[in-house]
C-alpha cells in the first residue's frame, strides 16, 4: 500500500488565492459581451449623426418625396423605398412557397438518403456571396429573362400592367428573382426546423383518422406550425430588404416608381452602395446617410420582430440570420 | 459475525464481501467535521433543517435516506459545491478540523481542495490522458515539479486500485478505460490535490456489480488516510461498506451512529421503517 | 343529419377516395420539383463560374496586378492577397472578442441581461452589410480623410463579433455541467476551468464557428466598398485602401471591357473555391466531432 509522501508544495495549495485573475476574466468576458450592446448603439448614432443635414434639411418629408437630383441638390427617398419593398416582396412571394415545399419535402416524405444531399445543395447555395450571384445575374439570368421569360410573360399575361411595357431585362422582376434565390436558404432551413419540432403525435392522430399523406401536412403539420412558419417568412423578409450587391447588379439603378416589373428600379441599398463614393455635396452624402438609416430602421424592426416570433416558439434563439 | 437483518446481495455477484467490522483501525481522533444547527435553503425552500453531526476523522461514514431527504445536498455542503447553484443560504456552524469553511473570506476553492469529491457519473476530462486526468488538480493549481508530480501520479492511481492496469498506457485518453475505471480515475484525481476528506456522491449507481464490488474494496482501504463520506441510496452498501451511518429525512438527520446499530437496533422509529424497506 | 347521412359522410366513397389519394401524390410531386428547382441556381452558378471562369485561370492570374484600362491581360493577385490581409484584420477583432463575449454569455451573466445580449447580437446578424460599411467609413475614413486597409479589416472585425459570439456561445452549452463540477470539485480557479477544461472540450466547435464566419465574411463586398475602396495596385501599408476579391469582381463586372468581364469570371471562380475549402474544412471537422 503507499504510503502517502508529505510535500512543501501541497501545504501552498490549500492556501492559495483564487482572488484577482478569476475577477480579471470575469471582467474581461463582460466587456466582450458589452461590445454587442455598444454596437448597436453605435451603428444607430453614426448613421443618425450622418444624416442630421438631411434630416434637418427635408424632415420627415424625406420619406415621401419622390426626386434625387444630385444636380440641384435635392433628394427624397420614396422611390427607393418603394424599390426595397417590392423586389423584397417579390422576393418573398417566389421563395415562401418553394422553400416551405422543399422544407416539407425534407421532413416529411424524402427518404432519408436524398435528404442529406439536397440539405447540403441548400446550406452550399447559402455560402455563395452576393457579388457572384450578381456576377451571374447580370450575365446569365437578365439576358435570359430579357429574351425567354419576359417576353412570354408579357404574351400571355401582358393584359396586366405589372407585366406590361418595355422590356429591358435589368428591372425590378430581376431584382426579385435574384433575392429570392438568396433567401431560400434561410427560409427552408428555419422551417424545416420548425416543422421537425412539430410533435409526432399530431400526425398520428391525423393519420388515424384516414387522412392522405398530403392531408396529414395539411391539417397536423402546417396548421400546427403555422406561427413558426410565418417568424421564418418574416426572417426571409429581413434578409431580402438588406440583400444589396445581388440586387445592385441586376435592377437597373433607375430611381423611378413605375408600375411594370419590367421597369429599372433602385433600392435603398442598392443606391447607397453606387453613389456613396461619388457623393459630391454634404447633402448629398447625408442624405444617402439617412436613406441608410431608413433601411437600418426596416431591417431592424422586421429582424427584431422575426427573433421575438421564433423565440416565443421555439424557447430560445436561433442563432441564424 | 454480526446479526444483520437485511438480506446481502447474491453470492454469485459479489467476489469478496468486506465486512462492516474495520480490520484495523485507525485510532479514534477529534472528528474530521463538527457541524452544528446546520440549515440550507435553495431560495425560498429550505432543504436541510438543523444538521447536527460530529463526522470522524478516518472512518467511512454513509448517509442514507429516501430520495429528495437531502443527503446530497448535505455532501455538497461540506465542500461548498451547492454554491454552484444561485441563491442559496446557510445557517449554522460547519468545522473541518477545526477550521470554519463558511467564515468570512474564507475561499471556496480553498475549501475544496481539502475536501475532494467523486461523482455519481464518472466524467474524466475527455480532451486530457490518463496522466493528465490525474494531475490536472495538482498542475491547474500552480504545482510545478516534475519530480513530484510523477510521484504523486504513481500514488494516486495505486491508491485507487488503478495504477497495474494503466501504467503502461498513461497516455491514452482519460474516457477510453471502461465504466469502473473511469470511476476509479476520477477518485485518483480527486486523491491527487491531497485532500483531507474524499466525498462519494452515490459512486456506483452507474457501475455494474464487479465495478462496484471493486469500488467498495477501494473505499475500505482508502479509509486508512482519509476521510471518506459517501452518499448512497443503496443500503446494503452503506451496510457493507461503512464505520457509522446517518439516516437523512426530509431535510433532517434523523438517526446516527455506529452502522452495525443503526441496521440492526435502530432507536428512531422513522430509521426503523426505512432500513427494514416499508418506505423509501 | 340522420344517422345513415353521418355514416355515409364519414365513409367517402371510393370516387372521393381515389381523389384524395390523387391530390395527396399530386402534392408529393409538387414538393419534389420544389426541391429540385430550389437546388438548380447553385448548379447554374457552379456551371458558369467553371465555363466562364477556369480558362482564365492560369499563373498569371495568381502573380499580376490588373493592367490599366483598355490593355488586356494582367491578374488579381493584388486582390487576393488583400482578402486575405483583410480577413486577417478582421479575425483579429472578431475572434477574440466575439469567443470570450460567448464565453460570457455560456459560463456567466444573468438570465435577463444575457437574454438580450442574445437578442441584439441576432438582430445585429440580421442587419445589411452595407450599414456597417457606412459606420466604419463615418468613424475611421473621414477622421482620418482617407481609406485604408485598417478600415476594411475593421468592418469585417465589426460584423463578426456577432456572429462568433453566438456560435461560441451555443458550443460551450453543449459541455456537460458535470466537467465544470469536477473541476470546481478539484479546487481550480474558474477561469481555469473554463480555459483549460470547458474550451479545450469545446475547441472544435470554437474553430468551426470562426471558419463558419470567416467564410461568410469573405464575400463580402458592401463593408469594403467605402471603407478598403479597392486598388490596382500593390497596397504597401495598410493606412492605404487595399484590393479585395469581391470588390474586384464588382468592380470588373459592372465594366464595359469585355477583357475586365471575362477576369471578373475568373476572380469569382477563385473566391467561390476558397469559400468552399472553409466549408469543406468545417465539414470535416465537425465530422470528427460527432464521431468521437
Amino acid at each position: 500500500m503507499a504510503e502517502i509522501t508529505q510535500s512543501s508544495a501541497v501545504p501552498a495549495l490549500k492556501n492559495a488565492r483564487s482572488g484577482w485573475p478569476d475577477l480579471s476574466f470575469r471582467w474581461l468576458a463582460l466587456l466582450a459581451a458589452m461590445t454587442i450592446i455598444v454596437l448597436i448603439v453605435l451603428v444607430g448614432w453614426e448613421l443618425y449623426h450622418g444624416a442630421r443635414l438631411a434630416i434637418a434639411q427635408f424632415g420627415p418629408g424625406f420619406l415621401v418625396k419622390s426626386n434625387w437630383n444630385p444636380v440641384l441638390d435635392d433628394y427624397g427617398a420614396l422611390p427607393f423605398i418603394y424599390g426595397t419593398l417590392v423586389s423584397s416582396l417579390l422576393a418573398l412571394l417566389i421563395a415562401v412557397p418553394l422553400g416551405v415545399a422543399t422544407a416539407l419535402f425534407l421532413t416529411e416524405m424524402a427518404p432519408v438518403r436524398i435528404r442529406q444531399p439536397v440539405i447540403t445543395v441548400v446550406e452550399m447555395l447559402a455560402a455563395v456571396p452576393s457579388v457572384i450571384f450578381g456576377l451571374w445575374g447580370v450575365f446569365i439570368l437578365v439576358p435570359w429573362l430579357r429574351d425567354h421569360l419576359f417576353p412570354w410573360l408579357r404574351a400571355t399575361l401582358g393584359f396586366l400592367p405589372i407585366f406590361s411595357g418595355p422590356i429591358y431585362g435589368l428591372s425590378m422582376l430581376a431584382g426579385g428573382i435574384i433575392v429570392a434565390i438568396m433567401i431560400l436558404p434561410i427560409v427552408t432551413s428555419v422551417s424545416r426546423e420548425i416543422l421537425r419540432s412539430v410533435p409526432d403525435l399530431q400526425r398520428e392522430a391525423a393519420y388515424a383518422l384516414g387522412a392522405t399523406h398530403w392531408e396529414v401536412i395539411r391539417i397536423a403539420v402546417l396548421s400546427y406550425a403555422r406561427r413558426g412558419l410565418f417568424g421564418a417568412v418574416v426572417l426571409g423578409l429581413g434578409r431580402a430588404l438588406g440583400e444589396t450587391m445581388a440586387v445592385t447588379m441586376v435592377i437597373g439603378n433607375r430611381p423611378q416608381i413605375a408600375v411594370s416589373l419590367f421597369a429599372p428600379g433602385y433600392t435603398l441599398a442598392s443606391v447607397i452602395a453606387n453613389e456613396f463614393t461619388e457623393a459630391t455635396s454634404p447633402l448629398y452624402l447625408n442624405s444617402l446617410f439617412e436613406l441608410g438609416l431608413v433601411l437600418l430602421a426596416i431591417t431592424f424592426i422586421v429582424n427584431a420582430v422575426a427573433q421575438l416570433m421564433l423565440r416565443t416558439l421555439t424557447g430560445g434563439g436561433t442563432g441564424k440570420t | 459475525m454480526p446479526d444483520v437483518s437485511i438480506a446481502p446481495p447474491p453470492a454469485a455477484t459479489r467476489p469478496s464481501a468486506p465486512v462492516a467490522t474495520p480490520k484495523s483501525p485507525a485510532p479514534e481522533e477529534s472528528p474530521a467535521f463538527d457541524i452544528r444547527g446546520f440549515s440550507l435553503w435553495y431560495g425560498a425552500r429550505q432543504a436541510l433543517n438543523d444538521v447536527t453531526i460530529k463526522i470522524p476523522a478516518r472512518r467511512v461514514t454513509a448517509i442514507i435516506g429516501p430520495s429528495g431527504c437531502g443527503k446530497s445536498t448535505f455532501l455538497r455542503a461540506l465542500n461548498r459545491m451547492h454554491e454552484v447553484t444561485p441563491g442559496t443560504r446557510i445557517e449554522g456552524s460547519l468545522k473541518l478540523f477545526g477550521d470554519d469553511l463558511y467564515g468570512p473570506g474564507v475561499d471556496p476553492a480553498s475549501v475544496r481542495r481539502r475536501v475532494g469529491m467523486v461523482f455519481q457519473k464518472s466524467n474524466p476530462f475527455p480532451t486530457m490522458s490518463i496522466e493528465e486526468n490525474v494531475l490536472v488538480g495538482l498542475r491547474l493549481n500552480g504545482v510545478r515539479d516534475r519530480v513530484f508530480l510523477r510521484e504523486r501520479l504513481e500514488e494516486s492511481l495505486r491508491l485507487s486500485a488503478l495504477w497495474d492496469e494503466v501504467k503502461e498506457h498513461l497516455h491514452r485518453p482519460g474516457v477510453s478505460l471502461s465504466g469502473g475505471q473511469q470511476q476509479r480515475l476520477c477518485i485518483a484525481r480527486a486523491l491527487a490535490v491531497q485532500p483531507e476528506v474524499l466525498l462519494m456522491d452515490e459512486p456506483c449507481s452507474a457501475l455494474d456489480p464487479i465495478a462496484t464490488a471493486r469500488i467498495e474494496e477501494l473505499i475500505q482501504l482508502l479509509r486508512e488516510k482519509f476521510t471518506v463520506v459517501i452518499v448512497t441510496h443503496n443500503m446494503q452498501q452503506a451496510a457493507r461498506s461503512s464505520d457509522r451511518t446517518a439516516f437523512f429525512y426530509l431535510g433532517r438527520l434523523i438517526e446516527f451512529g455506529d452502522t452495525r446499530n443503526l441496521f440492526t437496533n435502530p432507536s428512531n422509529p422513522q430509521t426503523e421503517a426505512y432500513v427494514s424497506g416499508r418506505f423509501g | 343529419m340522420s344517422e345513415a347521412d353521418t355514416i355515409a359522410a364519414c365513409r367517402p366513397s371510393l370516387r372521393q377516395q381515389k381523389q384524395r389519394r390523387v391530390t395527396s401524390l399530386a402534392v408529393t410531386w409538387l414538393m419534389g420539383a420544389s426541391a429540385l428547382l430550389v437546388m438548380t441556381p447553385l448548379f447554374l452558378v457552379l456551371y458558369f463560374l467553371i465555363r466562364e471562369g477556369a480558362s482564365s485561370i492560369d499563373w498569371n492570374f495568381f502573380t499580376q496586378l490588373p493592367k490599366p484600362t483598355g490593355e488586356t491581360g494582367g491578374g488579381m493577385a493584388n486582390a487576393i492577397v488583400g482578402t486575405l490581409v483583410l480577413l486577417a484584420m478582421g479575425a483579429v477583432i472578431g475572434v477574440p472578442v466575439g469567443v470570450m463575449g460567448g464565453v460570457y454569455l455560456a459560463e456567466y451573466g444573468a438570465e435577463t441581461a444575457n437574454y438580450w445580449i442574445r437578442f441584439t447580437a441576432d438582430v445585429l446578424n440580421g442587419i445589411p452589410s452595407i450599414v456597417w460599411g457606412m459606420v466604419v467609413y463615418a468613424m475611421l475614413v473621414l477622421p482620418f480623410k482617407g481609406f485604408s486597409a485598417y478600415a476594411g479589416g475593421v468592418a469585417l472585425g465589426l460584423m463578426m463579433i456577432p456572429l462568433v459570439m453566438r456560435t461560441t456561445e451555443e458550443v460551450l452549452l453543449l459541455v456537460p455541467q458535470s466537467y465544470r463540477e469536477a473541476g470546481l470539485a478539484l479546487g481550480i480557479a474558474r477561469w481555469k476551468i473554463i480555459t483549460v477544461i470547458v474550451i479545450k472540450t469545446a475547441l472544435k466547435g470554437i474553430i468551426t464557428g470562426i471558419l463558419v464566419a470567416l467564410a461568410r465574411v469573405a464575400g463580402e463586398t458592401a463593408p469594403l466598398l467605402f471603407t478598403a475602396l479597392g486598388n490596382n495596385f500593390w497596397s504597401h501599408n495598410l493606412s492605404q485602401p487595399i484590393a479585395a476579391l469581391p470588390l474586384q469582381i464588382f468592380t470588373y463586372a459592372m465594366s464595359a471591357s469585355d477583357d475586365w468581364h471575362r477576369q471578373a469570371w475568373a476572380g469569382a471562380l477563385v473566391l467561390m473555391l476558397m469559400i468552399l475549402s472553409i466549408n469543406i474544412l468545417v465539414r470535416l471537422l465537425s465530422r470528427g466531432k460527432s464521431a468521437s
